[in-house]
């Protein structure tokens, strides 16, 4: 199966809600849709399961084109953010209800729902009812329902975001082996860019109603297309500046400056904007060849591994990421070192300049 | 705003409690400085939030007492206790304006209009919210109606406590770490009393000075955010803080020694005196090296998060992870792990069996 937008586009009381996107979704990994809240992941996934129309352009599964047919037509499975799950059924009857639809025999619907059951630890709770089970259970089957369906393709809308941090971990960890070698395309839809590179696979970076970036999770990661994609893809936030290169030099501010290296030693003369993760500002200095710079330390926040500090540079707001704890005073000028091989830089006009 | 003293605190949401199972909240006994920001850190379930309704006065806990500085609040309903509460979901009046919103819990209290004036104008300063002021709640976006909500539980300046009940669920990632700051940096200028309820442990530690870690009705620590991360008492926190968790290896004591699939794995001091019905070593993955000898393992798995890579590795049936920010090893190839001794604990029927050598 392979699930290919071509130039689709939604519109909401005239306006162009989805802008003209074109996608090729394969099976075998997960195909994540990150972006934040309203960036159009949902109406995205709503357009591809046939639960609204496309103003222009087409959706092609497996080379058909299923623009115009409705959900059912399709063969997809929808796991949402809320669970979602027939109240007055047993957890073998809602896993059970798309094949029972279907018309399937007896004998294969006990057989898929049992092999769902087991690969989600379902089994000893298949005759409870969904209320007597915990939120967990309770979007373990929902996942199961869409397993044992066994539909071309399978629309996960932030499933975890409802669950427990550590329950999100484990069930995480799990869903790509789920699906795997199951032949159906999997979108997940997430506003965690952590969770992103935890699933690898694709994606697809979403903002105001755009796809910015599509590729392989950790080659976009690392090689952000433009501005934009590298915000939507950092957490905390992207630290950036502008910056202007002369010669050799590039220079943030009156103090801040450095010798531009590999890749930045090749842009031509001019603003550009700087853009650096917050774990290549560190603390302390790592290498000589690290750029000291010194900001306010506003708030800063313990994870019990990591401290981060957050700064002001000039009007900027920058984030220090770093192994470790680190004493930092709030309110106090404190120095930091950036590693400038781990930056980007971007054309005034967002892209990526190279 | 006041100190919190919880004594000998239990609760059973059944009449007639008989074994321990039966209680929601197991045994409770801690004090609260006042002025201090804590937060209250476990799974669903954990008897988190049934320690909060006994704090706030809506439930009566079967055992023990409540203080509010010195004076015993047990049996005082929510509004004569002098709390204030910011819920998950923002609680703000829609058709009122964001100045009206913040003015309420002061207005409520007959506080005279110069007062309420300069409350809402001070607080709505600290939040970044000063041009909203005139403009109606409903149509702010997610995060700033928690804002507004976080405001009103702030706004009042004669309150004991200011309790959050996993106020950031609903707020999207890059906004969070926004609204965690901003939390923090009114609690450093208002120095009241706040207490954080939640299972998402990034949001515990970056909020509190102090964290009391729940499980099953018990607590199972409190410790300040280093001390849970550096030397967890007990597996669940180890397991539960961190990302991934700290790795709990099954292993074999004999002759003071432990032994972890056939090798002797030197610990961070002596172990206790005593038996157990199982043994296990606790080693973060942060505190796994990939090196050229040591444990032999052959790695299952790698993920790459970015900031450094998750390398899980199998040592015979047992998985361990490790964090390394050098370049990964392939899924498949044979490698050796080292653990750093001095962060090696041996955990024994889940609790800490290693005597601290104060590293």
């Amino acid at each position: 199966m392979t699930l290919e937008l071509k130039g689709i586009t939604k519109r909401v009381d005239g306006r162009l809600h989805i802008k003209e996107t074109s996608l090729r979704l394969e099976p075998g990994h997960f195909n994540v849709l990150l972006g934040e809240t309203g960036a159009g992941k949902t109406s995205l996934i709503k357009l591809m399961a046939g639960l609204d129309r496309c103003a222009s352009g087409s959706i092609l599964m497996e080379g058909v084109d299923v623009t115009k047919q409705n959900t059912q037509q399709r063969n997809i499975s929808l796991v949402h953010q809320f669970f979602v799950n027939y109240p007055h059924m047993s957890v073998f009857d809602n896993i059970a209800s798309p094949l029972k639809v279907a018309g399937m025999a007896k004998s294969e619907i006990e057989g898929r729902v049992e092999e769902a059951a087991d690969l989600l630890q379902l089994r000893p709770m298949l005759h409870r009812r969904p209320h007597e089970l915990s939120g967990g259970q309770q979007q373990r089957t929902a996942l199961a329902r869409a397993i044992a369906k066994e539909s071309n393709a399978v629309f996960l809308d932030e499933p975890l975001a409802n669950l427990d941090y550590k329950l999100r971990e484990e069930l995480r960890a799990q869903l790509p082996e789920l699906f795997a070698g199951r032949g159906a395309v999997v979108v997940y839809a997430t506003s965690e860019p952590e969770e992103a590179l935890l699933l690898g696979g694709q994606t697809a970076l979403m903002q105001d109603g755009n796809v910015t970036q599509f590729g392989k999770t950790a080659d976009i990661y690392r090689n952000p297309a433009d501005l934009v994609s590298a915000s939507v893809f950092s957490d905390p936030p992207i630290n950036s500046a502008r910056v202007t290169k002369k010669g050799d030099e590039i220079r943030l501010d009156a103090h801040v400056k450095w010798t531009a290296t590999g890749e930045a030693s090749e842009l031509a003369d001019g603003e550009y904007d700087v853009a650096v993760r917050p774990h290549y500002v560190s603390p302390v200095r790592i290498a000589d060849r690290h750029v000291p710079m010194t900001g306010t330390v506003q708030v800063t926040e313990l994870t019990g591994s990591e401290s981060s500090a957050h700064f002001k540079l000039g009007d900027q707001s920058w984030v220090s990421l770093s192994q470790g704890v680190h004493p930092y005073q709030v309110g106090e000028d404190h120095e930091f070192f950036m590693d400038p091989d781990h930056c980007f830089y971007f054309l005034p006009n967002g892209q990526r300049a190279r | 705003m006041a100190k919190i003293t919880l004594s000998n605190l239990r609760h059973s949401y059944y009449p007639n409690p008989s074994k321990p199972d039966d209680y929601a909240l197991k045994h409770l006994d801690l004090s609260w400085e006042d002025g201090g920001a804590y937060a209250l850190l476990g799974p669903s379930g954990c008897g988190k939030s049934t320690l909060l309704n006994i704090i706030s006065g809506l439930l009566v806990p079967s055992e023990g007492k409540i203080l509010f500085d010195d004076k015993d609040v047990t049996h005082l309903k929510p509004a004569e206790r002098n709390i204030a509460q910011v819920f998950q979901f923002p609680v703000i009046y829609d058709t009122m304006t964001v100045f009206d919103n913040l003015a309420f819990p002061l207005r409520n209290r007959q506080v005279d209009e110069a007062t309420v004036k300069s409350r809402v104008e001070a607080i709505a300063d600290m939040l970044e919210v000063t041009d909203m002021l005139g403009t109606k709640a409903a149509g702010l976006s997610p995060d700033n109606k928690q804002k507004i909500s976080m405001g009103r539980g702030l706004v009042r300046d004669d309150i004991n406590v200011v309790m959050f009940d996993e106020p950031l669920t609903v707020i999207d990632p890059h906004l969070k770490w926004k609204l965690r700051s901003k939390l923090k940096e009114l609690h450093q200028e208002l120095k009241a009393t706040m207490i954080y309820v939640t299972h998402d442990q990034t949001e515990a530690l970056t909020f509190a000075d102090q964290v009391v870690v729940m499980q099953e009705g018990e607590v199972v620590q409190i410790g300040t955010p280093v001390e849970l991360f550096e030397r967890p008492t007990h597996t669940f926190v180890g397991h539960f803080i961190g990302s991934p968790g700290m790795n709990i290896l099954p292993c074999e004591v004999s002759g003071g020694k432990a032994m972890f699939n056939g090798q002797s794995i030197t610990l961070e001091g002596e172990i206790e005196a005593g038996e157990g019905k199982s043994n296990e070593i606790g080693i973060r993955p942060e505190h796994v090296t990939i090196a050229d000898n040591g444990l032999e393992a052959v790695v299952s798995k790698v993920s790459d998060v970015g900031r450094h890579n998750v390398v899980e590795a199998m040592v015979g049936g047992t998985k361990v992870a490790s964090i390394t920010e050098e370049s990964a090893p392939n899924p498949g190839e044979s490698i050796h792990l080292q653990f750093d001794p001095a962060k090696t604990r041996l955990y024994r029927d889940g609790w800490i069996a290693t005597k601290s050598t104060g590293a």
